[in-house]
């Protein structure tokens, strides 16, 4: 992109002073597409990390990433900073193939935690004093490690039926000898928003500990990912990651990274057709979220929810017109879009009009019904607080770090697409609580409609012979053996990431996905311990979680 | 609102008085139609009680509240305002697996959630039916060649109907759910076959290398499923 030449020289200063930073810990040069990277000893994991947070400012772990080379393992830190996400640096981590052990990172960032349990989980690499090192994604007695070289994925596996432990038993007692119970809530469960499994501890009333159980729906999409051609098979998946309607939020988080590291350029008119398709995406995401929240709150099946549903239908509507489908859009293509809007081009542009030009009075209507409401208010107001150190420490993203205060947005702060030629806010609040996340997204669908009636004014006036939606691609994408990139976009939830290795072929030789669900969602028990249990629903329902990303 | 404007007044010459004459003297014509006239004077039927059973199960169906994947969107939007599956008799989700007869399973199961689904399917009370929707319900669709995902409900409940789409809209549901009512009036139903995935006791498995080799951490007693990928379509 013509954006990076610009800027690097400024990179080449910062890397001198990175080296200068890490000097004694670098045993080698990596270099990513997108960062520069620093290989280290699997044991100064810590030393090197902490080091980059507290006196290079990159204060947030983006990522991390497992692979299974034939000689070595590797985990990867992606590092940036919440101020300027465009700064990066890679943490290279390599292993040996016997014994891959290394030094877990989840003393500096506590979202390591979880990342380095998938790592484990589902490429093999073990984490030095990590605090609770188990399979996160698949059952506990799964045999192997499904993305690792030698894995043989026709062995028969076993999984166990168990009942969770009596909450009688002495054992489920706390240190204080208080009373407390055992609640087991989901998988099954109308307020987990899918399939999720939350072990809650009680005391009396009280949530004193909660732990999150996921892995109920893991489908295997970056192996999906792997096995699929990079111009036309990968991206059907993203739409099913983040699937509450987003689709084309995700379908650009794969389309900017397959781009960048193939270096395809994609004309202006597809960026403003892409633009607006995801923020109608991210319309519908956030009517739906909004709605089940209130659902979660006062269990109303009725008003809010059919109202919500009602506004999503229309959303819906439009995207139907332009893509062709419902849900599932499938809808990018690698250097543009499949097709240029639907005919006749008018009929569309008033339908989308009328659907952003009524936005506003409809929003007032959920300002009534939702966030005026006092019951509501009583319930949110200083429920789930996240305060925004806690929130950064775990790597939270999207709404749910705008709530915290955290003025970060990847549309405007790493700009892609049209973003950044058009005028719209990113709505910021600092209350750390639920109701601060609700109002964030409220305050969203409004900065969304901004955009979309900027672009269809743009489109509308686009002269009608340079209409044009697709860049020239090579019918093989074959991109260069070991060039990687890791490239992330702001998704309706948060930042939504894709690390690629390409190998040569026409398949990628490790995709990973950074979801950002996956990262909110484990910050739940900073939220919720010690509050009421329908706190804790209330919390989880503003955090928005999908699991189809959460698992993947 | 001003004083002087005049109150609203039903004008009755302009009413269709008719209807309502025949509203305040008993059944209205409307009512009348060729079966109740064949009926004569006595309003009664025979029928089997197991035919008006049936009639009555299929009009009124309570579904499971059961969401798993990118289906079960869709699915939520059949409840909703514009599809609106009440109006099929088949409206009201139930949270409880033990309030409601029909399960539609919205999704792809994968290995770790596959026993937990068939126990909310036990848990519902007898006659239960179950509606797939979409293609990861009936083969594992999209995912179908990943390593933990199960190729189909079917492995593991037994499906009445199927609804294929990824994801159906909400109509093709709609439709789907239609025919299952058809289907529970006529008093048919799904022979319930076997599946290659039950629950089985770990003790009375065959002890081959892997039940070995988790001797040392399941319980004789735990159930299990044992997947065999290689085995299942
Ligand atoms: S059939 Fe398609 S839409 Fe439905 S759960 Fe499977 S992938 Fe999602």
């Amino acid at each position: 992109m013509s954006l990076q030449e610009e800027e690097t020289p400024e990179i080449e200063a910062d890397e001198s002073e990175l080296e200068a930073l890490l000097d004694d810990l670098v045993v080698d040069r990596d270099d990513h597409m997108n960062a520069p990277a620093f290989v280290i000893r699997p044991d100064s994991v810590q030393e090197t990390l902490g080091r980059l947070k507290n006196e290079a400012g990159y204060d947030h772990l983006s990522l991390v990433t497992a692979e299974e080379y034939p000689d070595r393992y590797e985990s990867i830190y992606h590092l940036k900073k919440f101020d300027d996400p465009t700064d990066e640096v890679s943490v290279v981590v390599p292993t040996d193939a016997e014994n891959p052990v290394s030094e877990s990172a989840e003393p500096v960032f506590r979202t390591a935690d979880w990342h380095e349990r998938e790592a484990y989980d589902l490429v093999g690499i073990e984490y030095d004093d990590h605090p609770d090192l188990r399979r996160i994604l698949l059952p506990e007695t799964w045999q192997g490690h499904p993305m690792s070289r030698d894995y043989d994925q026709d062995r028969p596996q076993m999984v166990p039926l168990r009942e969770h432990a009596n909450p009688l038993q002495e054992d489920q007692r706390s240190d204080a000898d208080s009373d407390t119970m055992f609640v087991n809530i989901g998988p099954h469960h109308p307020a987990t928003h899918g399939v999720l499994h939350l072990e809650t501890t009680l005391d009396g009333e009280q949530v004193i500990d909660v732990e999150p159980d996921i892995g109920y729906l893991h489908r295997n999409e970056e192996q999906m990912a792997q096995n699929g051609t990079y111009r036309h098979q990968i991206m059907p998946y993203p739409d099913r990651w983040d699937y509450i309607s987003a689709g084309l939020l995700n379908e650009w988080a794969y389309a900017r990274a397959a781009e960048d590291l193939a270096d395809i350029q994609v004309p202006e008119y597809a960026q403003v057709i892409r633009t607006m398709g995801a923020e109608l995406c991210r319309i519908a995401a956030h009517m739906l979220a909004v709605g089940t929240f209130a659902l979660d709150i006062y269990g109303d099946f009725t008003a809010i929810f059919m109202y919500a549903i009602r506004d999503r239908e229309k959303a819906q509507n439009i995207l139907e017109d332009l893509t062709g489908q419902r849900l599932m859009f499938n809808y990018f293509r690698l250097g543009g879009v499949v097709w240029d809007l639907p005919e006749p081009r008018d009929e569309f542009f008033q339908k989308t009009r009328e659907f952003v030009d009524e936005l506003p009075d409809l929003l007032e209507e959920y300002h009534d019904l939702i966030t005026g409401n006092e019951i509501l208010q009583m319930r949110t107001v200083d429920t789930g607080v996240l305060p925004t150190e806690v929130a950064k420490n775990y790597g939270a993203t999207g709404p749910v770090a705008r709530g915290s205060g955290i003025d970060y947005d990847l549309r405007r702060d790493d700009p892609y697409g049209y973003y950044d030629e058009l005028d719209w806010e990113v709505p910021v609040e600092d209350g750390c609580d639920n109701f601060s996340r609700l109002l964030v997204r409220l305050r969203e669908v409004e900065e969304s409609a901004k955009i979309i009636e900027q672009c269809v004014d743009i489109l509308e006036d686009w002269p009608e012979d340079e209409r044009n939606i697709q860049a020239n691609v090579p019918r093989t994408l074959r991109p260069e053996d070991d060039k990687e990139i890791y490239r992330t976009v702001e998704g309706a939830k948060g930042e939504l990431g894709v690390y690629i290795r390409a190998d040569g072929t026409e398949k990628p030789a490790r995709f990973k996905i950074r979801s950002p669900c996956f990262s909110n969602l484990q910050t739940l028990p900073e939220m919720s311990n010690g509050e009421y249990i329908p706190d804790m629903i209330a919390a989880l329902g503003s955090l928005d979680i999908v699991l189809g990303e959460v698992d993947r | 609102m001003s004083s002087e404007r005049e109150l609203f007044r039903t004008d009755d010459a302009k009413v269709q008085t008719d209807t309502r004459d025949a509203r305040m003297s008993g059944q209205g014509d409307r009512f009348n139609s060729k079966l109740r006239e064949a009926f004569g004077s006595s309003p009664f039927i025979l029928t089997k009680f197991d035919k008006f059973m049936n009639w009555v199960r299929g009009s009124s169906m309570f579904m499971l509240q059961f969401g798993i994947a990118c289906c079960s969107i869709e699915m939520m939007h059949t409840y909703a305002v514009k599809h609106d599956l009440d109006r099929f008799h088949a409206g009201v989700p139930r949270a409880s697996p033990r309030q409601a007869d029909v399960m539609i399973v919205p999704g792809t199961i994968v290995s770790k959630f596959a026993p937990r689904m068939k126990r909310v399917y036990d848990q519902m009370p007898e006659p239960k039916f179950v509606v797939g929707m979409g293609s990861c319900t009936i083969s594992g669709g999209p995912f179908q060649e990943g390593y933990n995902v199960i190729k189909g409900a079917e492995e593991v409940i037994p499906v009445d109907i199927h609804v294929p789409g990824c994801p159906p809209r909400p109509e093709a549901l709609v439709y789907g759910v239609a025919k299952l009512q058809e289907r529970i009036a006529n008093g048919e139903a799904s022979p319930v076959t076997v599946k290659p995935y039950e629950l089985e006791q770990f003790g009375d498995l065959e002890r081959d290398e892997i039940v070995d080799e988790l001797a040392s951490e399941i319980d004789e007693e735990d159930l299990v499923m044992r997947y065999n990928w290689a085995d299942s379509p």
